[in-house]
């Protein structure tokens, strides 16, 4: 559908009374340049008006406005949470776009035009025609070695990151390993240090020299950052200690038998049982519809 | 010869300042502050050059600018006025826009905070009075040592402890004890673990802040000894702040001394105690030696 | 006009409550019934209990009603009435096994044994106004409830009670229990004693469950922000009703007395065990009513008051105990409005003095400068 035909059709009292989008024009300009902004300047982060949304902070406010910034009538949306399509937080965020934006959904990750997520990147890479929102609970890398946003702000400027590395030598003195699980540190385009938001390990390495454009949006803290194509994304590590991600230790997906995708681990029953699965479910639908036929 | 390092005009000020400051304040007028407007002349157009291989003392009493003078060299202070300019011969070519041709380089006090960090980093290293300032207490002391190789770009955790424990080795503090916080150590140990950061990037200028001043009379001899075969061994240039004219003497071959942020008198360590000309270092000398 | 005394404070404040009253009763609005509040906005009743510290669900909406809907005021009311009350027997310890659940979710795992199970939340809600319920009518409301139960598939009866979800980890052998010094123990009762530090953790926990929720909501945020060292999870929410069950009187066994309707939740977040080993520990928050955030945040606190190295506000835990009970601060706050005339005098005395003395200082400057 052209832009043109939804706002016929809205003038017609079919809409939902809101603009296109929810969001207003001015909103929707100001998303957008903060997002070129960020783009312009790879992994930093970009200040902006974040406006209340009708879900609630925390929930995912700064990937839906940027996505309502961007979305089109004729996009496909594809929305995840924990890499599932079906999760109650993703069709939430979903019924809400469709109310405000009716836009077509899928579940499939090589068919969707926008694409946003919590805490997962899908594990089919995409491509240069598509683009991917990240929702962010906390943007700011440094703040598990400073609390104030004042003298994060002037870390970054100043490239003064040495507590950051320090914080990782400790962590290999104390554990023997660097103990960060999800969110681990980044550093974009060999300047910034990123955090790029509550992924596993696991989906690190995709965020380097991809095709795609990574978009992040933090609502609440009212940041909005960016990793654009090809671009290195290097975890911070040591020659000796080097990055690693999660060992799934030869499992496999019970549904669809793939051994090389981030598993969930579902406990069966009281007495504990446990069973895997992919994290990915659309993937995995994808999988194992290939396998039965 | 030409100096590692050379201060001209170097001045700090507390306050707005008014055209009575320079007479109103200063060892005549035995004050700091300026009647006329309140304003602190923490120190004023202090001048001096200081060589490779050499030790220069900075003696005076509380207020008398010693420390002030740190602060500034070590970029913790922002200075009022004045030019600090160091040779080419510290080997810092590399930092762009440093050198504009010249055998000497820009005022380093112009510099933004990027650069300054830099040359801090890899010239400086400054061991303070009070080890609360110049470590952290809750990270183990070989992370303390690693922070400055990590500043300088250290991205291996084998090396850096190996670098760690040479240090360590040197200051004389037990390795097995390198994980562990300097809040745990006793304060002579804890001087000991700032001077091993503080050499740690092989600096070409130490500054050290009354580092004795407060341990056990048995704990600073210890200290002042290995400072000094430090210095011998890595041909440091040192500023050496104190009030102790005794630490001085031991230390430094050539002093200066201050009141109410001048300078008075300055010259060869020997001849400065033995025949002191200003009528206030004359006083120090007395009371102490 | 000379000077008249300020009289008739009797009759000001008095004439003050009766404005107050009036305020509550103006407009055409028909009087709100107490089973209203009760029913409908029991969101606020279950606060009001909680932070007031009393299970009266009618008592609360008639404070709140009272208190035309300031929850401070409401929950002190109760307050005030509990501590009129006689304490006739102490509640036999429980655990929320026996819960009857009406809503119980975990974000630690994707799927656990029982089930997530959502409940009456407002979680999913698209908070866009709905000036349907404008309209709101008897008629209206009938044909809602009727929509619902026709539609309700077949399915599975959900159980009535749900295995914990932390004891999954305790068999694992990952969770860190704290020592029971207590057990056995009468535990300390706060309302009779006042707070001593360290406070055991059972102190800690009874000044916790009847805090204000907003405070204990912005010092819990304060340290998932990033002040504090904690990256909680939530291993279990659950809402539902707990029995409480007292000795008997006479022969001191087991009596069911009712139930309660409470929130519990349980907080895991990485610690150092005693035996060096890596183990989650447990953050508990247990309050009346349905009040997440609260019940939340109580769990965050009491993990950040074990914090092993404290390094902000709400790991201090003098700090969260003293300044988390609402009718301490809101009483204390209200009190600046009483009159202070005498301290300011004392003050303004003070600071003349000081301008003289710095005035005259001044003058001799200006002297010495002219001459």
């Amino acid at each position: 559908m052209l832009m043109s035909e939804w706002l016929a059709d809205d003038a017609n009292g079919s809409g939902s009374g809101y603009p296109f989008g929810f969001l207003d024009d001015g909103a929707k300009k100001e998303i957008r340049r903060g997002l070129l902004k960020a783009v312009a300047i790879p992994g930093y982060q970009v200040p902006y008006g974040s406006r209340e949304m009708p879900i609630a902070r925390g929930w995912g406010t700064g990937g839906i406005q940027i996505t309502l910034s961007m979305i089109l009538p004729d996009d496909i949306l594809k929305v995840i949470d924990q890499g599932c399509d079906g999760s109650v937080n993703a069709i939430n965020i979903k019924k809400f776009y469709q109310s405000v934006a009716n836009v077509a959904v899928t579940t499939d990750t090589l068919a969707a035009t926008l694409i946003q997520t919590r805490h997962r990147i899908p594990e089919e890479p995409m491509t240069a025609g598509q683009i991917l929102v990240l929702q962010v609970p906390y943007p700011e890398a440094l703040r598990e070695v400073e609390p104030s946003e004042t003298e994060t702000r002037r870390m970054h400027a100043e490239a003064d990151y040495g507590r950051m590395w320090l914080f990782l030598y400790e962590d290999i003195v104390r554990y023997g390993e660097i103990s960060i699980s999800y969110r681990y540190p980044v550093t974009v385009n060999g300047r910034y240090i990123m955090d790029p938001s509550p992924i596993p390990r696991w989906d690190i390495p995709k965020l380097h020299m991809a095709e795609t454009l990574f978009l992040f949006g933090a609502g609440r803290e009212k940041r909005l950052y960016a990793i654009p194509p090809h671009t290195r994304v290097e975890p911070l590590e040591f020659e000796d200690h080097t990055f690693r991600v999660e060992d799934f230790g030869g499992k496999s997906c019970s549904r669809c038998g793939a051994t090389d995708t981030f598993l969930d681990e579902i406990i069966g029953d009281a007495d504990g049982g446990r069973k895997f699965f992919c994290s990915d479910s659309g993937f995995c639908d994808k999988r194992s519809a290939a396998w039965n036929r | 010869m030409e100096p590692l390092i050379r201060v001209r005009g170097l001045t700090k000020r507390f306050g707005n300042g008014c055209s009575r400051c320079p007479e109103s304040t200063g060892p005549d007028s035995e004050t700091n502050r300026c009647s006329d407007c309140g304003t602190v002349i923490a120190c004023n157009d202090v001048n001096f050059n200081l060589y490779r291989d050499e030790a220069l003392g900075i003696v005076g009493e509380s207020g008398s600018g010693k420390s002030t003078l740190v602060r500034l060299l070590h970029f913790e202070w922002e200075a009022t006025a004045g030019r600090f300019e160091i040779s080419r011969e510290a080997g810092l070519g590399e930092i762009p826009g440093l050198f504009n041709g010249g055998g000497s380089s820009r005022n380093l006090l112009e510099l933004n905070t990027f650069s300054k960090r830099l040359i801090r980093n890899a010239l400086m290293g400054i061991v303070y009075q009070n080890p609360n300032l110049g470590l952290r207490m809750q990270v183990s002391s070989g992370g303390n040592v690693a922070e400055r190789l990590l500043g300088g770009g250290w991205r291996n955790i084998a090396a850096m402890r190996k670098r760690t424990a040479d240090l360590l080795e040197r200051t004389e503090i037990p390795v097995e004890r390198m994980d562990e916080p300097p809040s745990n150590f006793s304060g002579g140990m804890q001087q000991r673990v700032q001077i091993a950061k503080a050499l740690s990037n092989n600096p070409l200028i130490l500054f050290l802040d009354e580092v004795t001043t407060g341990l056990d009379l048995s704990v600073q001899a210890r200290v002042l000894d290995l400072i000094r075969t430090l210095r011998r061994e890595y041909r440091l240039s040192m500023l050496v702040v104190s009030h102790d004219l005794g630490v001085i003497n031991l230390l430094c071959q050539r002093t200066m001394v201050m009141k109410n942020g001048r300078v008075v008198e300055a010259g060869l360590t020997d001849q400065i105690l033995q025949d002191p000309q200003h009528r206030y270092t004359q006083l120090l000398v007395a009371s102490q030696l | 006009m000379g000077y008249v005394a300020v009289k008739g404070g009797i009759e000001a404040i008095e004439n003050a409550c009766r404005l107050f009253a009036l305020e509550r009763s103006k407009g055409e609005s028909s009087p709100l019934g107490v089973d209203q509040i009760r029913d409908q906005l029991y969101l606020a009743v279950d606060r009001i209990m909680g932070e007031g510290g009393l299970y009266a669900p009618d008592l609360a909406a008639l404070a709140f009603k009272q208190a035309a809907g300031d929850t401070f005021e409401a929950s002190f009311m109760l307050r005030a009435y509990r501590a009129t009350q006689p304490r006739l027997s102490y509640g036999l310890p429980a655990t929320t096994e026996g819960m009857r659940v009406i809503r119980r979710i975990s974000s630690a795992f994707k799927d656990v044994p029982g089930g997530q199970i959502l409940g009456p939340t407002s979680d999913y809600t698209l908070r866009l106004l709905d000036f349907d319920l404008l309209e709101d009518d008897a008629a209206r409301r009938a044909a809602f409830r009727e929509r619902i139960f026709n539609d309700l598939p077949d399915g599975s009866e959900v159980p009535e009670t749900f295995p914990k979800v932390i004891d999954i980890l305790r068999r694992e052998g990952l969770l860190d229990e704290a020592r029971r010094t207590e057990a056995g123990q009468a535990p300390p009762d706060i309302t009779r004693q006042s707070l001593n530090f360290p406070a055991p953790r059972s102190v800690g926990l009874q000044a916790m469950a009847r805090g204000e929720t907003g405070g204990m909501l912005l010092l819990a945020y304060s340290s998932m922000r990033g002040y504090g060292n904690i990256h909680p999870t939530l291993g279990e929410l659950r809402v539902g009703y707990l029995p409480l069950v007292v000795p008997h009187p006479d022969s001191g066994e087991p009596y069911t007395v009712g139930e309660v309707k409470v929130t519990e939740a349980e907080v895991l977040a990485r610690f150092e065990g005693q035996d060096g080993l890596p183990r989650f520990s447990l953050g508990y928050g247990v309050c009346f009513g349905q009040n997440e955030i609260k019940a939340i945040s109580m769990a965050v606190l009491d993990r950040c008051s074990r914090s092993e190295r404290p390094g902000c506000p709400a790991e201090d835990q003098e700090f969260v105990l003293y300044h988390i009970d609402g009718i301490e601060a809101m009483g204390f706050c209200n009190h600046w409005k009483l009159p202070h005339y005498v301290d300011f005098l004392s003050d303004l005395d003070r600071l003349r003095t000081a301008q003289q003395i710095a005035r005259k200082e001044g003058c001799h400057a200006d002297e010495r400068m002219a001459g």
